[in-house]
């Protein structure tokens, strides 16, 4: 696990011109808003995604997901590639509660 | 950098976020050293949100109190961030007669520690309640209680920790703290690191348990697995927070209309609890769905997106250890939470801060010391 000194300073956010550009659909979240969040000191997907609710939508991220991930890479100066993931959460596909609690378990 | 601060804090949950943040506002220089990558990626961010002043015991009502009157209905304004607080009021539904029995117990606790609670019958929770169906026999209603965003609120203790200075260090996992001349003074990482400061810390949650065996202390507490689950949007149906008198799901409506529901099945403290990432079990989310069936029909046909574990660092008399240790001076242990610990957070860091800096604490939790338990029988 790779050691990361918040004091990393980013400097002030300028805006840019694409800011308003929607990048998570689900929960209509802009790019501003994700670069803004980066500069306050939310350097991981996972905390981007708790802070903005960036993925947290119907589609848990799947269709934002790399989105987010270069912008991110881009305001760190890093590659996407060493980014770690949000984890991926169950279940793998929204189920109806009435039917889920029909469930049963007999054993781990 | 030097590696040396006034304090150093273990652990970034919504404890040690909101003491870094403390006393990075009184000017002292704090280093915050989290394990995981992410800040704030323990319990602090896995759980209910529930604020609730009802149900506890001294003198963990009373930082709850602390944080319910004085301190959460304006920290958002003080972090400058949305905390989706609420103050709506809670209902605890009891349908059997075991569940109706709890709800007894719960009005005792409250009757000594002065919460604001009363016992309601099925007919009066569906007026506060609309949409709790005929399976509700008698609830206890306490007003004081609510609910906040708890990712929101750790995230932004982080923000605001950092503004004012504090140093936040992720992936430096402490594996042992070291004494000098008597007193606490170095802290050790498995990195090798070695961070210094006079007074530390430690708020690691369940892993506070190992650490502070390296300088011999023994905590008599248990890890346990607990999980949610979060539903789809809904249009905004009520604001109240439900739980179970039994802890079988508990829950209320998020600020973006997702229902967000924990609960037990009583099974937890038998699951494995390796090392490593809470895992969901196969008994919880499916356990949760049937109560909510019965409780709230009104959400039967309402799809789960999502589920996710957490750990529990559950104390004996499920009250937490606070407290700067007589034998080892310098050293405040702030754990042990027992599941019912982000309510509370914002008196803590208070309390943490005060007995960093040896003022008097706001609230009196000499009864909180790590030493307390002692073996039954004569
Ligand atoms: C599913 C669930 C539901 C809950 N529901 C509620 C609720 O509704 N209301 C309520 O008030 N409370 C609730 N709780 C409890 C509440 O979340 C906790 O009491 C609270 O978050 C404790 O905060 P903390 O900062 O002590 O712990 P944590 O948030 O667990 O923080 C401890 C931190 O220490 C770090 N750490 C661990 N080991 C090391 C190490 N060796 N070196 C460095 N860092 C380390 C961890 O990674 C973690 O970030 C719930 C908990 C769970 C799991």
């Amino acid at each position: 696990m790779a050691i990361f000194d918040r004091s990393l300073d980013l400097g002030p956010c300028v805006p840019r011109p694409d800011d308003d550009m929607i990048v998570c659909r689900c929960e209509e979240i802009t790019k501003g808003e994700i670069r803004r969040a980066i500069h306050e000191g939310m350097y991981t997907m996972t905390e981007l995604r708790r802070y903005l609710r960036a993925g947290m939508g119907l589609c848990q991220g799947n269709t934002c997901g790399r989105n987010v991930k270069s912008i991110l890479a881009a305001e760190l100066g890093c590659r996407p590639a060493q980014l770690e993931d949000c984890t991926a959460r169950g279940p793998a596909r929204p189920v109806v509660v009435d039917t889920y609690g029909k469930e049963v378990f007999d054993r781990d | 950098m030097t590696n040396t601060a006034d304090v150093i804090v273990i652990g970034s949950g919504v404890v040690g976020s909101a003491t870094a943040y403390e006393l990075a506002r009184r000017g002292h220089r704090v280093t915050v050293l989290e394990r995981s990558p992410n800040v704030g990626d323990g319990a602090s961010s896995r759980n209910g949100a529930g604020v609730r002043l009802g149900g506890r015991l001294s003198p963990e009502a009373e930082l709850a109190a602390k944080s319910i009157y004085e301190i959460w209905p304006t920290l958002g304004e003080e972090l400058d961030a949305d905390l989706e607080y609420v103050r709506a009021g809670s209902l605890t539904l009891a349908h059997s007669e075991s569940q109706i029995a709890s709800l007894d117990k719960k009005l005792a606790k409250d009757r000594k520690s002065g919460a604001p609670s009363r016992l309601v019958d099925g007919a009066e929770a569906r007026e506060i309640c609309p949409y709790l169906s005929s399976y509700v026999e008698q609830a206890v209603w306490s007003e004081m209680d609510g609910h906040a965003n708890p990712m929101a609120t750790t995230l932004a203790y982080y923000r605001a920790a950092r503004r004012l200075g504090a140093r936040y260090i992720t992936g430096e996992n402490v594996v042992a703290l070291e004494k000098r001349q008597g007193r606490v003074r170095r802290v050790l990482t498995e990195a090798g690191t070695v961070y210094e400061a006079d007074k530390v810390i430690l708020a690691a949650g369940f892993n506070s348990r190992r650490i502070a065996k390296t300088v011999g202390l023994w905590i008599p507490f248990l890890k346990r697995v607990d999980e949610c689950l979060i539903t789809e949007v809904q249009p905004p149906m009520f604001q109240v927070r439900l739980s179970c008198a039994d802890g079988n799901f508990y829950g209320s409506q998020t600020r973006h209309g997702s229902f967000l529901f924990g609960g037990n099945t009583n099974l937890e403290r038998y699951e494995e609890c390796y090392d490593g990432k809470p895992m969901n079990t196969n008994k919880q989310a499916a356990d949760k769905c049937r109560a909510i069936a019965k409780f709230l029909p009104a959400l039967k046909n309402v799809k789960v997106v999502r589920h996710w574990a957490g750990w529990l660092d559950s104390m004996v008399d499920r009250l937490p250890i606070i407290q700067e240790i007589p034998e080892v001076p310098g050293l405040i242990l702030a754990c042990g939470f027992s599941g019912h610990g982000f309510a509370i957070a914002p008196a803590v860091g208070k309390v943490v801060t005060q007995l960093a800096l040896g003022e008097p604490a706001c609230v009196d939790v000499s009864a909180l010391s790590y030493d307390r338990f002692k073996p039954t029988g004569v």
